[in-house]
């Protein structure tokens, strides 16, 4: 189908073993989490799990050894993630630097970079955020405004950016800024450059922006007059569209696209028992996630072959954001309150509402179709 | 293996290419059997090919047969060559010699597609293949695909055997399922590729509606259905190459139940898409659109494939829900 290629992929060899670990880890750790963490899961943040995490060597696992990391395969990554994922651990303080930012630094950071960022990533102890979303700049995100302006010895960095999770918790963030001339409508996607930026340098402010739960899980960013040094441009000046629109094959590549809600099932299923309802609708659930697992994984593989999967990452990301939307809408007409615990029913409740942001983060269901209407060949 | 499954796929490809027409399709609804192309098909030795080859045949696993049986769908071949394969493979697992020519497949209680034309028929009720030469056919058809499919007077078994205990006590059913939906994949993907084109030809208010956000929306959700679809039949077929029929019973279900939801969806857009002309007779989409209809109710429509892992996975519980999705193939790869 029009060049989209999904071919199964076996995961490693030590798989076993390896989630046998996993799992009497997150045992112990989740012992005492309430619903709101699985409900969160990976937009969650808990650096005391993240260092944890880290001093296992689950963070920067595939990355080379001279930096601290694993030199691992992209595979046994993939069954890190799952595990982890599959029980709504709060990995949201690593999460971003072992997805994406690490991956950029290593792909095309400067040695000097790679040694200071990497290894703090990898321990667990320094958390990114994504700086892409601006006030004006949402699914059109190359028409984004703010400017880093070169100066002396680095950057001067004005302007806004949004819905960054978890910014006034991270260290750095990573952000598109705009470096070339005054925007010319034609030629939108030049001019952008990444930065690594300190959260806590003089002129920014971040504001926590209340979430729909009521949870301070975004925010709004500040720049003012914001002065960057030369070294913390990320990459080739200039080609931050190209470089970022690579790093969102990683972005949208994962199972947190489609496993969100799982821990829902998991937690709801023993007392969906004695609903006569109930086996068709499990069943129907368990095919389509088993599914989305295996397409997951065959892009997983393609990412481990060096390849960028962009437009199929796309399609499961579409595809498992449906999937983990509808889940808590399914469970609600089989759950019968008069039977079910109330931290089932508060996990219902959280996730119904936290379901909104599935479709939206990482690329909305509409861009994400777009890009998959024209791999098809619509124009 | 996937050496001669991509020469057979390749020859498939092209038999239907050359040989399947609108035309073809309409008179073997009527009820005429396409004499020439089950002759070819024959002359390649597809009927036999998942026999074993110091038997006679090509040696093809569920997987290889997955792969043929998608190509079947994707042209709505109207031969039974998808049951004449499964039915020769059963046999040949209880140790039975398929003999030459079509093998109808009894699945269940449903009528025998083409049944009329089988020398053979094969029958796998509780772990055991019988072979059996029907005495008489009650002529039927599809409802919604119109394909003959006719009930057998069936007379005493011309013999008998066992199957390997990997394949359990629902053979027919489960390799049934597994046809259907790898046929029901083949035709989503030919049906997705007639609309894009369809879209991107047919203009209205000046341009291609293909260029409509509304209509590109609804084909690349398509496109998600067709793509699950395909690799829930992959992975339903090497499942039953590793672990036997029964032992892939989730993955066949899988694929079965993802099959016949994609099928409703799928079907829903493309004919929204072709608006009034594909409602009509003239226009060769319901060839394909209605026997995606009647393949998501054949072996079993999704209520019942969903229900028995349902049960399942609730017998299980909640505990046991992630650790069973995960150890599926790790068990035997460890």
């Amino acid at each position: 189908m029009a060049g989209l290629r999904f071919d199964l992929r076996d995961t490693p060899a030590g798989a076993p073993a390896l989630r046998a670990t996993l799992r009497a880890f997150l045992a112990e750790a989740g012992r005492d989490w309430p619903p709101i963490v699985p409900a969160y899961s990976w937009m969650g943040f808990d650096r005391d799990f993240s260092r944890e995490v880290g001093k296992r060597g689950w963070i920067g696992m595939t990355w080379p050894a001279a930096y601290g990391g694993g030199e691992r395969s992209a595979m046994e990554r993939y069954v890190v993630l799952e595990e982890m994922l599959a029980v709504g651990a709060p990995v949201g303080a690593h999460w971003i630097g072992d997805r994406q930012s690490g991956p950029l630094i290593l792909r095309l950071g400067t040695e000097e970079q790679r040694r200071e960022f990497l290894p703090r990533i990898i321990r667990g102890e320094l958390a990114f955020a994504i700086g892409l979303s601006e006030p004006d700049s949402g699914s059109d995100l190359a028409s984004l405004r703010t400017r880093a302006e070169k100066v002396p010895g680095g950057w001067r960095i004005n302007g806004r950016k949004v819905w960054t999770t978890n910014a006034h918790r991270c260290d750095f963030m990573i952000a598109l800024l705009r470096t070339g001339p005054a925007q010319d409508p034609k030629a939108r996607h030049q001019g952008l450059s990444q930065f690594l930026v300190d959260c806590r340098l003089s002129g920014i402010s971040i504001r926590p922006i209340l979430d729909l739960v009521g949870e301070e899980g975004f925010n709004e960013i500040t720049f003012d007059d914001v002065f960057v040094p030369d070294s913390m441009l990320v990459g080739t000046e200039g080609q931050g569209w190209e470089q970022a629109t690579a790093e969102l094959a990683f972005e949208r590549a994962g199972p947190e696209r489609y496993l969100s809600s799982l821990p829902l099932l998991t937690e709801a299923l023993d007392d969906l028992r004695a609903e006569p309802a109930a086996p068709e609708a499990v069943g129907r659930l368990l095919a389509r996630a088993g599914t989305l697992r295996q397409m997951s994984l065959a892009v997983a593989g393609m990412l481990q072959d060096g390849k960028t999967p962009a437009r199929e990452a796309a399609l499961v990301k579409d595809a498992g954001n449906d999937y983990e939307q509808a889940l808590p809408e399914k469970l609600r007409t089989l759950i019968d309150p008069a039977r079910t615990p109330p931290q089932v029913q508060e996990m219902l409740g959280l996730m119904t509402m936290v379901a909104r942001s599935y479709s939206l983060r990482g690329g909305t269901r509409e861009i994400l179709r777009g890009i998959i209407a024209r791999q098809l060949g619509l124009r | 293996m996937s050496e001669i499954r991509d020469i057979l796929v390749e020859q498939v490809e092209r038999l239907l290419a050359d040989r399947t027409s609108p035309a073809l399709l309409r008179a073997a609804e009527a009820g005429t059997w396409p004499e020439a192309l089950w002759a070819e098909a024959e002359a390649l030795g597809l009927p036999l090919a998942m026999v074993p080859e110091d038997q006679g045949g090509a040696g093809l696993g569920w997987a290889d047969a997955a792969a043929v049986w998608h190509v079947l769908g994707r042209h709505a071949a109207p031969i039974p060559l998808g049951e004449s394969m499964a039915a020769a493979a059963l046999l040949s697992a209880a140790g039975i010699a398929a003999p030459a020519g079509f093998i109808g497949l009894g699945i269940g209680s449903e009528p025998v597609a083409w049944g009329r034309r089988a020398s053979h028929l094969a029958v796998a009720p509780g772990g055991a293949v019988a072979l059996h030469a029907p005495t008489g056919w009650q002529q039927g058809r599809g409802l919604i695909a119109r394909e003959p499919a006719d009930r057998p007077s069936l007379g005493p078994a011309l013999t008998e055997g066992r199957l390997p205990a990997a394949h359990g006590p629902d053979a027919a059913l489960l390799a049934g399922a597994l046809l259907n939906a790898a046929r029901i994949a083949g035709a989503l993907e030919a049906v997705l590729d007639m609309t894009v084109d369809y879209a991107n030809t047919r203009k209205q208010f000046g341009r291609a509606i293909g260029g409509f956000q509304a209509v590109q929306q609804l084909l690349a959700r398509c496109a998600g259905e067709v793509a699950a679809t395909a690799v829930a039949v992959t992975n339903a077929g090497r499942a039953a190459d590793r672990r036997g029929l029964a032992g892939a019973e989730f993955e066949i279900a899988s694929a079965k139940v993802v099959a016949g939801e994609a099928a409703g969806i799928a079907a829903d857009i493309v004919h929204q898409v072709h608006a009034a002309i594909g409602f009509t007779d003239e226009h060769p989409l319901h060839l394909h659109t209605r026997r995606l209809w009647g393949w998501r109710d054949g072996a079993g429509p999704e209520r019942l494939w969903a229900s028995r892992i349902g049960t399942v996975a609730l017998a299980r519980g909640g505990s046991n829900l992630w650790a069973d999705l995960t150890s599926r193939d790790e068990e035997t790869a460890a």
